[in-house]
Protein backbone atom coordinates (compact mmCIF):
# COMPACT_ATOMS: atom_id res chain seq x y z
CA UNK A 1 0.00 0.00 0.00
CA UNK A 2 2.78 2.37 1.06
CA UNK A 3 4.90 1.32 -1.91
CA UNK A 4 2.01 2.00 -4.25
CA UNK A 5 1.48 5.44 -2.77
CA UNK A 6 5.21 6.14 -3.18
CA UNK A 7 5.03 5.09 -6.85
CA UNK A 8 2.03 7.35 -7.41
CA UNK A 9 3.80 10.26 -5.73
CA UNK A 10 6.90 9.73 -7.91
CA UNK A 11 4.82 9.64 -11.10
CA UNK A 12 3.01 12.82 -10.05
CA UNK A 13 6.28 14.62 -9.14
CA UNK A 14 8.04 13.71 -12.40
CA UNK A 15 5.02 14.77 -14.45
CA UNK A 16 4.87 18.08 -12.55
CA UNK A 17 8.51 18.85 -13.32
CA UNK A 18 8.03 17.83 -16.93
CA UNK A 19 5.09 20.18 -17.32
CA UNK A 20 6.79 23.20 -15.77
CA UNK A 21 9.50 23.34 -18.44
CA UNK A 22 7.63 25.60 -20.88
CA UNK A 23 5.67 27.79 -18.44
CA UNK A 24 6.04 31.08 -20.40
CA UNK A 25 4.64 29.52 -23.56
CA UNK A 26 1.90 27.97 -21.44
CA UNK A 27 0.81 31.32 -19.91
CA UNK A 28 0.74 33.05 -23.29
CA UNK A 29 -1.24 30.15 -24.78
CA UNK A 30 -3.81 30.44 -21.99
CA UNK A 31 -4.25 34.17 -22.53
CA UNK A 32 -4.65 33.70 -26.29
CA UNK A 33 -7.41 31.16 -25.70
CA UNK A 34 -9.60 33.96 -24.33
CA UNK A 35 -9.62 35.73 -27.70
CA UNK A 36 -12.72 33.93 -29.06
CA UNK A 37 -14.62 35.15 -25.97
CA UNK A 38 -14.18 38.73 -27.22
CA UNK A 39 -16.12 37.82 -30.37
CA UNK A 40 -18.83 36.18 -28.24
CA UNK A 41 -19.13 39.32 -26.06
CA UNK A 42 -19.76 41.50 -29.13
CA UNK A 43 -22.03 38.93 -30.80
CA UNK A 44 -24.30 38.65 -27.77
CA UNK A 45 -24.25 42.43 -27.23
CA UNK A 46 -25.61 42.77 -30.79
CA UNK A 47 -28.21 40.03 -30.20
CA UNK A 48 -29.43 41.50 -26.89
CA UNK A 49 -29.58 45.05 -28.28
CA UNK A 50 -31.75 43.82 -31.19
CA UNK A 51 -34.00 41.83 -28.83
CA UNK A 52 -34.47 44.90 -26.62
CA UNK A 53 -35.11 47.15 -29.61
CA UNK A 54 -37.81 44.78 -30.85
CA UNK A 55 -39.48 44.56 -27.45
CA UNK A 56 -38.37 47.12 -24.85
CA UNK A 57 -39.73 45.07 -21.95
CA UNK A 58 -37.63 42.05 -22.89
CA UNK A 59 -34.15 42.00 -21.47
CA UNK A 60 -33.49 38.28 -21.26
CA UNK A 61 -33.00 35.33 -23.58
CA UNK A 62 -34.01 32.03 -21.98
CA UNK A 63 -33.66 33.78 -18.58
CA UNK A 64 -30.14 35.01 -19.37
CA UNK A 65 -29.46 38.72 -19.11
CA UNK A 66 -26.59 40.04 -21.23
CA UNK A 67 -24.07 40.12 -18.32
CA UNK A 68 -25.18 36.61 -17.30
CA UNK A 69 -24.61 35.38 -20.84
CA UNK A 70 -21.07 36.79 -20.97
CA UNK A 71 -20.46 35.50 -17.45
CA UNK A 72 -21.61 32.10 -18.68
CA UNK A 73 -18.99 32.01 -21.45
CA UNK A 74 -16.24 33.13 -19.06
CA UNK A 75 -17.15 30.55 -16.43
CA UNK A 76 -17.40 27.85 -19.10
CA UNK A 77 -13.69 28.43 -19.68
CA UNK A 78 -13.14 27.35 -16.06
CA UNK A 79 -15.30 24.22 -16.48
CA UNK A 80 -13.42 23.37 -19.67
CA UNK A 81 -10.11 23.91 -17.90
CA UNK A 82 -11.16 21.00 -15.68
CA UNK A 83 -12.95 18.70 -18.11
CA UNK A 84 -11.01 19.02 -21.38
CA UNK A 85 -8.43 16.30 -21.91
CA UNK A 86 -6.38 17.25 -24.97
CA UNK A 87 -4.67 14.25 -26.52
CA UNK A 88 -5.89 11.66 -24.01
CA UNK A 89 -8.06 9.44 -26.22
CA UNK A 90 -5.85 9.86 -29.30
CA UNK A 91 -2.77 9.13 -27.14
CA UNK A 92 -4.25 5.89 -25.81
CA UNK A 93 -5.31 4.82 -29.31
CA UNK A 94 -1.82 5.60 -30.63
CA UNK A 95 -0.15 3.56 -27.89
CA UNK A 96 -2.42 0.63 -28.76
CA UNK A 97 -1.74 0.98 -32.48
CA UNK A 98 2.02 1.37 -32.15
CA UNK A 99 2.29 -1.33 -29.53
CA UNK A 100 3.78 0.83 -26.75
CA UNK A 101 0.79 -0.01 -24.57
CA UNK A 102 2.61 -3.22 -23.67
CA UNK A 103 4.76 -1.29 -21.19
CA UNK A 104 1.72 -1.09 -18.91
CA UNK A 105 1.15 -4.80 -19.28
CA UNK A 106 4.64 -5.90 -18.28
CA UNK A 107 5.33 -3.29 -15.60
CA UNK A 108 3.63 -3.18 -12.21
CA UNK A 109 1.88 0.09 -13.13
CA UNK A 110 -1.82 0.39 -13.80
CA UNK A 111 -2.37 2.23 -17.08
CA UNK A 112 -5.47 4.17 -16.03
CA UNK A 113 -3.88 5.19 -12.73
CA UNK A 114 -0.69 6.30 -14.48
CA UNK A 115 -2.59 8.34 -17.05
CA UNK A 116 -4.83 9.85 -14.37
CA UNK A 117 -1.83 10.97 -12.28
CA UNK A 118 -0.08 12.43 -15.33
CA UNK A 119 -3.28 14.29 -16.16
CA UNK A 120 -3.63 15.55 -12.56
CA UNK A 121 -0.05 16.86 -12.77
CA UNK A 122 -0.78 18.51 -16.10
CA UNK A 123 -3.89 20.16 -14.73
CA UNK A 124 -2.18 21.32 -11.51
CA UNK A 125 0.57 23.02 -13.48
CA UNK A 126 -2.02 24.42 -15.84
CA UNK A 127 -3.96 26.02 -12.96
CA UNK A 128 -0.76 27.30 -11.41
CA UNK A 129 0.19 29.09 -14.61
CA UNK A 130 -3.33 29.88 -15.86
CA UNK A 131 -4.53 31.48 -12.63
CA UNK A 132 -2.79 34.73 -13.70
CA UNK A 133 -4.43 35.06 -17.14
CA UNK A 134 -7.79 33.88 -15.73
CA UNK A 135 -7.68 36.43 -12.88
CA UNK A 136 -6.72 39.19 -15.31
CA UNK A 137 -9.55 38.42 -17.76
CA UNK A 138 -12.13 37.96 -14.97
CA UNK A 139 -11.05 41.23 -13.40
CA UNK A 140 -11.37 43.07 -16.73
CA UNK A 141 -14.81 41.51 -17.22
CA UNK A 142 -15.88 41.89 -13.57
CA UNK A 143 -19.05 43.74 -14.61
CA UNK A 144 -20.30 40.54 -16.24
CA UNK A 145 -19.40 38.20 -13.40
CA UNK A 146 -21.87 37.07 -10.76
CA UNK A 147 -20.96 38.05 -7.20
CA UNK A 148 -19.28 35.59 -4.84
CA UNK A 149 -21.83 32.90 -4.00
CA UNK A 150 -22.57 31.46 -0.54
CA UNK A 151 -20.38 28.68 0.88
CA UNK A 152 -22.89 25.92 -0.09
CA UNK A 153 -22.96 27.00 -3.73
CA UNK A 154 -19.18 27.36 -3.73
CA UNK A 155 -18.78 23.85 -2.30
CA UNK A 156 -21.22 22.46 -4.89
CA UNK A 157 -19.32 24.33 -7.63
CA UNK A 158 -15.96 22.91 -6.58
CA UNK A 159 -17.47 19.43 -6.33
CA UNK A 160 -19.01 19.71 -9.80
CA UNK A 161 -15.69 20.94 -11.24
CA UNK A 162 -13.75 18.04 -9.72
CA UNK A 163 -16.35 15.59 -11.03
CA UNK A 164 -16.19 17.32 -14.44
CA UNK A 165 -12.46 16.54 -14.44
CA UNK A 166 -13.04 12.87 -13.57
CA UNK A 167 -15.92 12.53 -16.02
CA UNK A 168 -13.85 14.10 -18.82
CA UNK A 169 -10.95 11.78 -18.02
CA UNK A 170 -12.86 8.49 -17.85
CA UNK A 171 -15.10 9.35 -20.81
CA UNK A 172 -12.14 10.13 -23.08
CA UNK A 173 -10.15 7.18 -21.75
CA UNK A 174 -13.06 4.88 -22.64
CA UNK A 175 -13.16 6.31 -26.18
CA UNK A 176 -9.39 5.81 -26.47
CA UNK A 177 -9.74 2.17 -25.35
CA UNK A 178 -12.07 1.53 -28.28
CA UNK A 179 -8.77 1.59 -30.18
CA UNK A 180 -8.26 -2.00 -28.96
CA UNK A 181 -11.02 -2.98 -31.39
CA UNK A 182 -10.70 -0.40 -34.19
CA UNK A 183 -7.01 0.68 -33.99
CA UNK A 184 -7.84 4.01 -35.65
CA UNK A 185 -10.30 6.19 -33.73
CA UNK A 186 -9.69 9.58 -35.40
CA UNK A 187 -13.13 9.79 -37.00
CA UNK A 188 -14.81 8.64 -33.80
CA UNK A 189 -12.90 11.34 -31.91
CA UNK A 190 -14.03 13.95 -34.40
CA UNK A 191 -17.65 12.96 -33.83
CA UNK A 192 -17.07 13.14 -30.07
CA UNK A 193 -15.38 16.54 -30.43
CA UNK A 194 -18.35 17.86 -32.43
CA UNK A 195 -20.92 16.50 -29.99
CA UNK A 196 -18.91 17.79 -27.07
CA UNK A 197 -18.65 21.27 -28.57
CA UNK A 198 -22.38 21.59 -29.16
CA UNK A 199 -23.98 19.49 -26.44
CA UNK A 200 -21.72 20.22 -23.45
CA UNK A 201 -22.62 23.90 -23.35
CA UNK A 202 -19.23 24.98 -24.65
CA UNK A 203 -20.63 26.83 -27.66
CA UNK A 204 -23.83 28.12 -26.04
CA UNK A 205 -25.84 27.48 -22.85
CA UNK A 206 -27.80 24.30 -23.57
CA UNK A 207 -30.96 25.73 -22.00
CA UNK A 208 -31.28 27.89 -25.13
CA UNK A 209 -32.19 24.73 -27.05
CA UNK A 210 -35.94 24.56 -27.44
CA UNK A 211 -38.29 21.57 -27.35
CA UNK A 212 -37.36 17.91 -27.71
CA UNK A 213 -33.83 18.68 -28.88
CA UNK A 214 -33.17 20.49 -25.60
CA UNK A 215 -34.62 17.60 -23.59
CA UNK A 216 -32.44 15.06 -25.41
CA UNK A 217 -29.27 17.12 -24.92
CA UNK A 218 -30.05 17.50 -21.22
CA UNK A 219 -30.15 13.71 -20.90
CA UNK A 220 -26.58 13.33 -22.19
CA UNK A 221 -23.60 13.18 -19.82
CA UNK A 222 -21.83 15.87 -21.88
CA UNK A 223 -23.59 18.77 -20.12
CA UNK A 224 -21.72 17.88 -16.91
CA UNK A 225 -18.43 18.75 -18.64
CA UNK A 226 -19.17 22.45 -19.16
CA UNK A 227 -22.77 23.56 -18.68
CA UNK A 228 -23.62 22.11 -15.29
CA UNK A 229 -20.72 23.53 -13.18
CA UNK A 230 -21.27 26.94 -14.78
CA UNK A 231 -25.02 26.82 -14.13
CA UNK A 232 -24.28 25.96 -10.48
CA UNK A 233 -21.97 28.96 -10.11
CA UNK A 234 -24.49 31.27 -11.80
CA UNK A 235 -27.15 30.13 -9.32
CA UNK A 236 -29.34 28.64 -12.05
CA UNK A 237 -29.50 25.25 -10.35
CA UNK A 238 -30.54 25.36 -6.70
CA UNK A 239 -32.12 23.31 -3.92
CA UNK A 240 -33.21 19.75 -4.74
CA UNK A 241 -32.24 20.24 -8.42
CA UNK A 242 -28.67 20.96 -7.35
CA UNK A 243 -28.44 17.86 -5.16
CA UNK A 244 -30.05 15.78 -7.87
CA UNK A 245 -27.70 17.20 -10.54
CA UNK A 246 -24.62 16.45 -8.45
CA UNK A 247 -25.84 12.88 -7.88
CA UNK A 248 -26.42 12.33 -11.60
CA UNK A 249 -22.98 13.75 -12.33
CA UNK A 250 -21.45 11.35 -9.79
CA UNK A 251 -23.43 8.55 -11.41
CA UNK A 252 -21.93 9.35 -14.83
CA UNK A 253 -18.42 9.51 -13.33
CA UNK A 254 -18.88 6.02 -11.83
CA UNK A 255 -20.43 4.73 -15.04
CA UNK A 256 -17.46 5.81 -17.17
CA UNK A 257 -14.96 4.72 -14.51
CA UNK A 258 -16.40 1.21 -14.77
CA UNK A 259 -16.71 1.48 -18.57
CA UNK A 260 -13.01 2.44 -18.87
CA UNK A 261 -12.01 -0.46 -16.59
CA UNK A 262 -14.17 -2.96 -18.45
CA UNK A 263 -13.01 -1.84 -21.93
CA UNK A 264 -9.38 -2.04 -20.76
CA UNK A 265 -9.95 -5.51 -19.30
CA UNK A 266 -11.52 -6.91 -22.47
CA UNK A 267 -9.35 -4.80 -24.78
CA UNK A 268 -6.12 -6.25 -23.38
CA UNK A 269 -7.43 -9.75 -24.20
CA UNK A 270 -7.83 -8.72 -27.83
CA UNK A 271 -4.51 -6.91 -27.93
CA UNK A 272 -2.04 -8.40 -30.36
CA UNK A 273 1.04 -6.21 -29.69
CA UNK A 274 1.91 -4.64 -33.03
CA UNK A 275 5.12 -2.66 -33.38
CA UNK A 276 8.35 -2.79 -31.42
CA UNK B 1 11.06 32.05 -69.71
CA UNK B 2 8.04 31.58 -67.47
CA UNK B 3 4.75 32.93 -68.71
CA UNK B 4 1.48 33.09 -66.79
CA UNK B 5 0.38 30.19 -68.99
CA UNK B 6 3.21 27.95 -67.85
CA UNK B 7 2.37 28.78 -64.22
CA UNK B 8 -1.23 27.89 -64.93
CA UNK B 9 -0.14 24.56 -66.41
CA UNK B 10 1.94 23.81 -63.32
CA UNK B 11 -1.07 24.70 -61.15
CA UNK B 12 -3.27 22.30 -63.14
CA UNK B 13 -0.65 19.60 -62.54
CA UNK B 14 -0.81 20.32 -58.79
CA UNK B 15 -4.59 20.01 -58.94
CA UNK B 16 -4.37 16.70 -60.77
CA UNK B 17 -1.63 15.22 -58.57
CA UNK B 18 -3.45 16.18 -55.39
CA UNK B 19 -6.66 14.64 -56.70
CA UNK B 20 -4.81 11.41 -57.56
CA UNK B 21 -3.33 11.35 -54.05
CA UNK B 22 -6.70 12.03 -52.41
CA UNK B 23 -8.35 9.31 -54.50
CA UNK B 24 -5.67 6.82 -53.43
CA UNK B 25 -7.01 7.10 -49.88
CA UNK B 26 -10.66 7.36 -50.84
CA UNK B 27 -12.14 6.41 -47.46
CA UNK B 28 -10.01 9.02 -45.71
CA UNK B 29 -11.03 11.62 -48.31
CA UNK B 30 -14.68 10.76 -47.82
CA UNK B 31 -14.43 11.00 -44.03
CA UNK B 32 -12.61 14.36 -44.33
CA UNK B 33 -15.26 15.75 -46.65
CA UNK B 34 -18.16 14.48 -44.54
CA UNK B 35 -16.70 15.68 -41.25
CA UNK B 36 -15.96 19.19 -42.54
CA UNK B 37 -19.50 19.34 -43.96
CA UNK B 38 -21.03 18.19 -40.67
CA UNK B 39 -19.01 20.89 -38.92
CA UNK B 40 -20.57 23.48 -41.24
CA UNK B 41 -24.06 22.23 -40.46
CA UNK B 42 -23.49 22.28 -36.70
CA UNK B 43 -22.28 25.87 -36.92
CA UNK B 44 -25.33 26.70 -38.99
CA UNK B 45 -27.42 25.16 -36.20
CA UNK B 46 -25.93 27.65 -33.72
CA UNK B 47 -26.90 30.60 -35.95
CA UNK B 48 -30.41 29.22 -36.49
CA UNK B 49 -30.66 29.07 -32.70
CA UNK B 50 -29.53 32.69 -32.35
CA UNK B 51 -32.10 33.84 -34.90
CA UNK B 52 -34.72 31.85 -33.01
CA UNK B 53 -34.36 34.55 -30.34
CA UNK B 54 -33.48 37.70 -32.29
CA UNK B 55 -34.71 39.19 -35.57
CA UNK B 56 -31.37 40.86 -36.30
CA UNK B 57 -27.69 40.97 -35.31
CA UNK B 58 -27.53 44.42 -33.74
CA UNK B 59 -30.01 47.27 -33.98
CA UNK B 60 -30.37 48.70 -37.49
CA UNK B 61 -27.42 46.80 -38.92
CA UNK B 62 -29.55 45.16 -41.60
CA UNK B 63 -28.13 41.72 -40.83
CA UNK B 64 -31.33 39.72 -40.48
CA UNK B 65 -31.41 35.92 -40.62
CA UNK B 66 -31.08 35.45 -44.38
CA UNK B 67 -28.77 38.42 -44.86
CA UNK B 68 -26.50 36.83 -42.27
CA UNK B 69 -26.77 33.50 -44.07
CA UNK B 70 -25.36 35.26 -47.13
CA UNK B 71 -22.54 36.55 -44.94
CA UNK B 72 -22.01 33.02 -43.65
CA UNK B 73 -22.03 31.62 -47.19
CA UNK B 74 -19.33 34.14 -48.13
CA UNK B 75 -17.27 33.12 -45.07
CA UNK B 76 -17.65 29.47 -46.11
CA UNK B 77 -16.56 30.14 -49.69
CA UNK B 78 -13.50 32.14 -48.66
CA UNK B 79 -12.49 29.79 -45.85
CA UNK B 80 -12.89 26.67 -47.97
CA UNK B 81 -10.80 28.25 -50.75
CA UNK B 82 -8.17 29.06 -48.14
CA UNK B 83 -8.27 25.56 -46.71
CA UNK B 84 -8.28 23.91 -50.12
CA UNK B 85 -5.49 25.94 -51.65
CA UNK B 86 -3.18 27.33 -48.98
CA UNK B 87 -3.67 26.14 -45.40
CA UNK B 88 -1.82 22.81 -45.54
CA UNK B 89 0.87 24.41 -47.72
CA UNK B 90 1.49 27.13 -45.14
CA UNK B 91 1.74 24.56 -42.34
CA UNK B 92 4.07 22.48 -44.49
CA UNK B 93 6.21 25.53 -45.28
CA UNK B 94 6.74 25.99 -41.54
CA UNK B 95 7.77 22.36 -41.26
CA UNK B 96 10.02 22.55 -44.37
CA UNK B 97 11.85 25.48 -42.82
CA UNK B 98 12.41 23.59 -39.57
CA UNK B 99 13.64 20.42 -41.24
CA UNK B 100 15.55 22.09 -44.08
CA UNK B 101 13.52 20.51 -46.90
CA UNK B 102 12.76 24.01 -48.24
CA UNK B 103 16.03 23.46 -50.16
CA UNK B 104 14.15 21.23 -52.60
CA UNK B 105 11.81 24.09 -53.48
CA UNK B 106 14.59 26.67 -53.77
CA UNK B 107 16.46 24.71 -56.43
CA UNK B 108 13.43 24.28 -58.70
CA UNK B 109 13.27 26.65 -61.69
CA UNK B 110 10.02 28.27 -60.64
CA UNK B 111 8.98 31.00 -58.21
CA UNK B 112 9.48 29.63 -54.69
CA UNK B 113 6.47 31.42 -53.21
CA UNK B 114 4.22 29.96 -55.91
CA UNK B 115 5.54 26.45 -55.29
CA UNK B 116 5.41 26.77 -51.50
CA UNK B 117 1.88 28.19 -51.55
CA UNK B 118 0.09 25.86 -53.96
CA UNK B 119 2.03 22.60 -54.10
CA UNK B 120 -0.64 20.63 -52.32
CA UNK B 121 -4.36 21.09 -52.88
CA UNK B 122 -6.90 19.77 -50.37
CA UNK B 123 -9.82 18.54 -52.42
CA UNK B 124 -11.91 17.75 -49.35
CA UNK B 125 -12.57 21.52 -49.05
CA UNK B 126 -15.05 21.00 -51.89
CA UNK B 127 -17.60 19.89 -49.25
CA UNK B 128 -17.79 23.18 -47.30
CA UNK B 129 -17.47 25.12 -50.58
CA UNK B 130 -20.57 23.38 -51.95
CA UNK B 131 -22.35 24.07 -48.64
CA UNK B 132 -21.50 27.76 -49.06
CA UNK B 133 -22.97 27.82 -52.56
CA UNK B 134 -26.13 25.99 -51.47
CA UNK B 135 -26.58 28.26 -48.47
CA UNK B 136 -26.19 31.29 -50.74
CA UNK B 137 -28.83 30.04 -53.19
CA UNK B 138 -31.17 29.24 -50.28
CA UNK B 139 -30.72 32.66 -48.64
CA UNK B 140 -31.12 34.52 -51.96
CA UNK B 141 -34.31 32.58 -52.68
CA UNK B 142 -35.66 33.38 -49.20
CA UNK B 143 -34.86 37.07 -49.66
CA UNK B 144 -36.35 37.00 -53.15
CA UNK B 145 -33.22 38.60 -54.60
CA UNK B 146 -31.60 37.66 -57.88
CA UNK B 147 -28.20 39.34 -58.32
CA UNK B 148 -27.57 40.80 -61.76
CA UNK B 149 -24.42 40.07 -63.77
CA UNK B 150 -22.66 43.22 -62.50
CA UNK B 151 -23.33 42.30 -58.85
CA UNK B 152 -22.26 38.71 -59.47
CA UNK B 153 -19.02 39.84 -61.13
CA UNK B 154 -18.30 42.29 -58.30
CA UNK B 155 -19.02 39.54 -55.76
CA UNK B 156 -16.57 37.13 -57.39
CA UNK B 157 -13.95 39.90 -57.58
CA UNK B 158 -14.31 40.73 -53.89
CA UNK B 159 -14.33 37.07 -52.81
CA UNK B 160 -11.01 36.74 -54.65
CA UNK B 161 -9.79 39.91 -52.91
CA UNK B 162 -10.80 38.35 -49.59
CA UNK B 163 -8.87 35.19 -50.40
CA UNK B 164 -5.85 37.30 -51.41
CA UNK B 165 -5.94 39.25 -48.12
CA UNK B 166 -6.24 36.06 -46.05
CA UNK B 167 -3.50 34.42 -48.11
CA UNK B 168 -1.14 37.35 -47.61
CA UNK B 169 -1.62 37.18 -43.87
CA UNK B 170 -1.11 33.44 -43.81
CA UNK B 171 2.03 33.35 -45.95
CA UNK B 172 3.51 36.25 -43.98
CA UNK B 173 2.88 34.36 -40.73
CA UNK B 174 4.30 31.13 -42.15
CA UNK B 175 7.41 32.99 -43.37
CA UNK B 176 8.19 34.09 -39.82
CA UNK B 177 9.14 30.46 -39.13
CA UNK B 178 12.45 31.27 -40.83
CA UNK B 179 13.28 33.70 -38.03
CA UNK B 180 11.56 31.77 -35.24
CA UNK B 181 12.87 28.34 -36.22
CA UNK B 182 9.47 26.88 -35.70
CA UNK B 183 5.97 28.25 -35.72
CA UNK B 184 3.74 25.66 -34.16
CA UNK B 185 1.18 28.27 -33.18
CA UNK B 186 0.53 29.14 -36.84
CA UNK B 187 -2.79 27.31 -37.03
CA UNK B 188 -3.87 28.65 -33.62
CA UNK B 189 -3.09 32.22 -34.60
CA UNK B 190 -4.86 31.73 -37.90
CA UNK B 191 -7.95 30.41 -36.13
CA UNK B 192 -8.00 33.19 -33.55
CA UNK B 193 -7.49 36.04 -36.00
CA UNK B 194 -10.07 34.83 -38.54
CA UNK B 195 -12.43 34.18 -35.63
CA UNK B 196 -12.94 37.95 -35.43
CA UNK B 197 -14.15 38.13 -39.03
CA UNK B 198 -16.80 35.44 -38.57
CA UNK B 199 -19.41 38.10 -37.85
CA UNK B 200 -20.39 41.34 -39.60
CA UNK B 201 -18.09 44.20 -38.61
CA UNK B 202 -21.09 46.28 -37.45
CA UNK B 203 -21.30 44.25 -34.23
CA UNK B 204 -17.97 45.69 -33.07
CA UNK B 205 -18.98 49.01 -31.57
CA UNK B 206 -18.59 50.99 -28.36
CA UNK B 207 -15.40 52.12 -26.62
CA UNK B 208 -13.67 48.76 -27.19
CA UNK B 209 -15.41 47.61 -30.35
CA UNK B 210 -14.65 50.65 -32.48
CA UNK B 211 -10.84 50.53 -32.03
CA UNK B 212 -11.00 46.76 -32.60
CA UNK B 213 -12.97 47.31 -35.81
CA UNK B 214 -10.47 49.89 -37.02
CA UNK B 215 -7.55 47.61 -36.16
CA UNK B 216 -8.95 44.67 -38.14
CA UNK B 217 -10.07 46.94 -41.00
CA UNK B 218 -7.06 49.15 -41.57
CA UNK B 219 -4.04 47.49 -39.96
CA UNK B 220 -4.77 43.78 -40.41
CA UNK B 221 -7.62 43.99 -42.93
CA UNK B 222 -9.34 40.67 -42.17
CA UNK B 223 -12.74 42.38 -41.74
CA UNK B 224 -12.53 43.61 -45.32
CA UNK B 225 -12.07 40.06 -46.59
CA UNK B 226 -15.59 38.81 -45.82
CA UNK B 227 -17.59 41.97 -45.12
CA UNK B 228 -17.08 43.67 -48.48
CA UNK B 229 -18.15 40.76 -50.74
CA UNK B 230 -21.04 39.91 -48.39
CA UNK B 231 -22.26 43.52 -48.52
CA UNK B 232 -22.06 43.52 -52.32
CA UNK B 233 -24.51 40.63 -52.31
CA UNK B 234 -26.78 41.81 -49.49
CA UNK B 235 -27.05 45.49 -50.33
CA UNK B 236 -26.09 45.85 -53.98
CA UNK B 237 -28.39 48.78 -54.67
CA UNK B 238 -27.74 50.79 -51.55
CA UNK B 239 -24.62 52.52 -52.81
CA UNK B 240 -25.98 56.04 -52.98
CA UNK B 241 -23.22 58.34 -51.86
CA UNK B 242 -19.47 58.45 -52.56
CA UNK B 243 -18.90 57.36 -48.93
CA UNK B 244 -20.56 54.02 -49.74
CA UNK B 245 -17.78 53.38 -52.25
CA UNK B 246 -15.10 54.04 -49.64
CA UNK B 247 -14.93 50.51 -48.21
CA UNK B 248 -15.06 48.62 -51.55
CA UNK B 249 -12.43 51.05 -52.89
CA UNK B 250 -10.27 50.56 -49.83
CA UNK B 251 -10.68 46.78 -50.20
CA UNK B 252 -8.92 46.87 -53.58
CA UNK B 253 -6.15 48.98 -52.10
CA UNK B 254 -5.85 46.70 -49.07
CA UNK B 255 -5.65 43.63 -51.32
CA UNK B 256 -2.85 45.10 -53.41
CA UNK B 257 -1.04 46.35 -50.30
CA UNK B 258 -1.34 42.98 -48.50
CA UNK B 259 -0.03 41.05 -51.51
CA UNK B 260 2.95 43.36 -51.97
CA UNK B 261 3.79 43.41 -48.27
CA UNK B 262 3.52 39.63 -47.86
CA UNK B 263 5.68 39.11 -50.97
CA UNK B 264 8.28 41.42 -49.45
CA UNK B 265 8.17 39.59 -46.10
CA UNK B 266 8.50 36.22 -47.85
CA UNK B 267 11.52 37.39 -49.88
CA UNK B 268 13.17 38.96 -46.82
CA UNK B 269 12.62 35.77 -44.86
CA UNK B 270 14.17 33.66 -47.63
CA UNK B 271 17.35 35.75 -47.41
CA UNK B 272 17.65 34.71 -43.76
CA UNK B 273 17.02 31.00 -44.49
CA UNK B 274 19.91 28.87 -43.29
CA UNK B 275 18.88 25.38 -44.41
CA UNK B 276 18.66 23.41 -41.18
CA UNK B 277 19.73 20.01 -42.47
CA UNK B 278 22.91 20.83 -44.41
Amino acid sequence: MLARAATSWTILRISLQERLVYRGDFALGTLIRFLPIITQIFLWAAVFSAVEAADASRRTIADYTYPAMVGYYLLTMVSRAFSSMPGLASGIAREIREGTVKKYLVQPVDMLEFLLLTRVAHKLVYYLVAVGPFALVFWICRAYMPGWPGPEVMAAYVASLLMAFLLGFFLEATIGMIGFWFLEVTSLLFVYMLLNFFCSGHMFPIDLLPGTLGEVVRLLPLQYLAYFPTAVMLGRVTGPDLACGLCIQLGWVLFFLIAARVTFHYGVRRYSGFGG
Amino acid sequence: MHTPLSYFRVFVTFLRNSLVRDMTFRANFLIDTISSTVWVFMNLGFYVLIFHYTPMLGVGTGWGKYEFFLFLATTLLINSLMRGLFLSNAVELSERIRTGTLDFLLVKPIDTQFLASLGRIEWSAVGPFACGLLLMVYALAKLGVMPGPATAALYVLYVLCGVAIYYSLMIAMASTSIWLGRNRALLDFWFYITNFSRYPMEIYRGPFGTPLRHFFTFLIPVFIAVNVPARVLVRPLEIRSPADWALPGFALLATAGSLVLSRWIFQRALVSYRSASS
